[in-house]
């Protein structure tokens, strides 16, 4: 059933998600956003530009992704029927490469010979320091030194792919701190410099943009999900930290009222114990990193230092979209905690032979909540964002096991 | 409190005064480590608001602009913070991540507090600008005088002259210039000409070098040094 009624066109021509996005940055960041966001709006409505795009996901990425029915999983857990969206066979391995193709494009565009990015548990770090590699642009990558530290295999791939990686001291030393050095020197070489933001936050443009070069997950199982069960999910999940992946597979199902969109949290050690990174469902709204929206943040407002067993989704803000989807009930946000994501990481490696991603892990956790409250007729469709190979260590080390 | 009282002893004409936030995305090293250090100590926007209040009790005439990141403020809310800050004596804001288009709303309640809300201007600042903080602010512009973040080395002399009076006189307001004046000597280049010049992480370099004991005695003096040499320029233009 599609709202024809009110058409979801978000965000308004200043970033705004009703109360959420915006550019909140200061003055020396203004006209660098203010020349993306023509850039991009030209690119958008450039035929060879998106051909260009469309043409990389397909040949370099390896797009589309296969749906997949977990069926051994969907038989033990005894209720609804659960899809993945295989986002971890793309080429590096995450849903991040779909954006940072569309960026690195618009940085040649924009005749930007560098480009930087923050990351986190480094899948945007490597998506970007491959397209760099793919289109001959210098780059740089800023991640927290405790990052560095847990995704050691990670920092080495990007060095073998030509980019610099350099350690943030400050602060907490991971996502956010990162994201604080890149702006700081995105602001410095701002004449030559493309900062490629890895998810839906961030001032505006990027929500927007991010989300425009990730929809194109759920615009393909708009597609394939008729094709293989003859109708739509009954809902579809994602994790989300920043929340790029999810907002790539909700976007195009928003206009679809009756299918539920469930983002899922990472709840570290559980919502109670003040050890997660759950924005939306246990944060206020403020602002950080240049657009307003749901913050993990004490009472002072200053921002607190997050946890998940996940580095990805290890972030105390979220981007303004889902901040605005929360608020109006178009999505659901829940939490899962580490212990409850691990376990669906090994059931889904033993019943079904894919190793997920910790982040991924999150959302198929409470598709494995869900699923055996629900009959068998029911279709829930999990974005699978990534692949677990980079989670090797963690896993292990959780497991008491040392390589 | 104490070190306030050194930089007008030293010759300060106005005091801005850092709020620290956790995530100083706009500043160099200099104050990160400074904020950093504040809140390790305990600082907060409300005991930022008291050291106001009791440096009041002894000076009620050196204006002093808050300067600090929204977010800060919104947790303890807008029109709570500009009562508090109007309450105790505060004469201006400089919020770094409020643009003009984004806090129309909060820069209304300010004024209508007696509180300027100042804003930033920047080298790559179209002058299309100029007219939306015009229109926002009052008090003064903060011209920040290179590309990058507090505490930067280099400094462009002739884009700053070129720039001023443009500025100053779209604007209707006096205009200090900030980030990257380090000395007596470039202080006195570019006092020459604009309205004010702003020292932040300089100062703080000086505390951080002298210690607790020494960091008033030393923070007059480098700021004798400075005032020193624009007072050589003769009457200022303010």
């Amino acid at each position: 059933m599609q709202m024809a009624d009110t058409p979801y066109q978000m965000p308004d021509a200043q970033g705004h998600f009703g109360p959420y996005g915006g550019v909140f940055v200061a003055e020396t960041l203004i006209p660098a956003l203010d020349s993306l966001r023509e850039a991009y709006a030209a690119c958008q409505k450039d035929p060879a530009f998106m051909e260009e795009y469309r043409y990389e996901l397909r040949h370099f990425v390896g797009r589309p992704s296969p749906i997949y029915l977990a069926r051994r999983w969907s038989e033990l857990l005894g209720g609804a029927q659960i899809y993945l969206k295989r986002e971890d066979l793309n080429h590096t391995g995450a849903h991040k490469v779909n954006n940072c193709i569309g960026q690195a494009l618009l940085a040649r565009h924009m005749g930007k010979p560098r480009v930087i990015a923050e990351t986190g548990a480094g899948q945007h770090g490597v998506a970007t320091a491959t397209v760099a590699a793919r289109y001959g642009l210098e780059c740089v990558v800023y991640m927290g030194s405790e990052d560095i530290r847990r995704q050691a295999a990670n920092v080495y791939r990007m060095k073998l792919l030509g980019a610099s990686v350099v350690p943030v001291e400050s602060g907490s030393r991971t996502l956010k701190d990162a994201l604080n050095e890149a702006m700081r020197d995105w602001v410095t070489n701002i004449h030559d410099t493309f900062y490629i933001i890895g998810t839906v936050a961030g001032p505006h443009p990027y929500p927007q943009m991010v989300r425009d070069f990730q929809k194109v997950i759920g615009e393909e199982c708009l597609t394939q999900m008729p094709e293989m069960t003859g109708r739509q999910p009954d809902a579809v999940i994602a994790c989300v930290g920043g929340g790029s992946n999810a907002m790539g597979i909700f976007y195009p199902y928003i206009p679809h009222a009756d299918v539920r969109l469930i983002g899922v949290e990472a709840a570290g050690d559980g919502l109670d114990s003040g050890r997660h990174a759950a924005s939306l469902s246990a944060g206020r709204p403020g602002v950080l990193h240049g657009n307003r929206t749901y913050l993990l943040q004490n009472e002072d407002g200053q921002i607190i230092e997050t946890h998940s067993i996940s580095a990805g989704l290890d972030y105390p803000g979220v981007g303004p979209e889902h901040a605005w989807l929360k608020d109006c009930n178009r999505a659901e946000y829940v939490g899962v905690t580490d212990a409850e994501a691990l376990q669906a990481f090994h059931d889904l490696c033993r019943y079904e032979g894919i190793i997920p991603a910790l982040e991924s892990s999150h959302a198929l956790a409470y598709a494995a909540k869900l699923a055996p409250t629900l009959g068998k007729d029911k279709v829930l469709l999990v974005n699978l964002s990534g692949r677990g190979d980079k989670d090797m260590h963690t896993v292990a080390e959780k497991s008491g096991i040392q390589f | 409190m104490p070190l306030m009282h050194a930089l007008v002893d030293g010759g300060a004409d106005i005091i801005e005064l850092g709020v620290p936030f956790s995530d100083p995305m706009a500043d160099g090293p200099t104050i990160q480590r400074a904020s950093e250090r504040a809140l390790a100590a305990g600082m907060s926007l409300r005991k930022v608001l008291a050291l106001v209040e009791a440096f009041r009790k002894t000076n009620t005439t050196t204006p002093v602009v808050l300067m600090g990141y929204a977010n800060p403020i919104e947790a303890m809310g807008a029109e709570t913070f500009v009562a508090a800050a109007a309450a105790v004596g505060v004469d201006g804001v400089l919020v770094v991540d409020y643009p003009p288009q984004e806090c129309v709303a909060f820069a209304d309640i300010a004024k209508g507090a007696g509180i300027d809300p100042i804003f930033l201007l920047a080298p790559t600042s179209l002058e299309s600008r100029f007219d939306d903080v015009a229109k926002a602010g009052s008090g003064y512009i903060y011209y920040v005088s290179l590309k990058g973040v507090t505490g930067s080395a280099k400094l462009d002399l002739d884009e700053v002259a070129q720039r001023i009076p443009l500025i100053r006189e779209r604007v209707g307001m006096p205009v200090g210039v900030g980030f990257g004046i380090r000395d007596a000597e470039t202080a006195k280049a570019v006092g020459a000409v604009a309205d004010a010049v702003v020292i932040g992480s300089r100062i703080i370099e000086e505390i951080e070098h002298a210690g607790p004991d020494a960091a008033v005695a030393r923070v007059t003096a480098f700021l004798r040094s400075i005032r020193e040499a624009l007072d050589s320029l003769g009457e200022p233009r303010l």
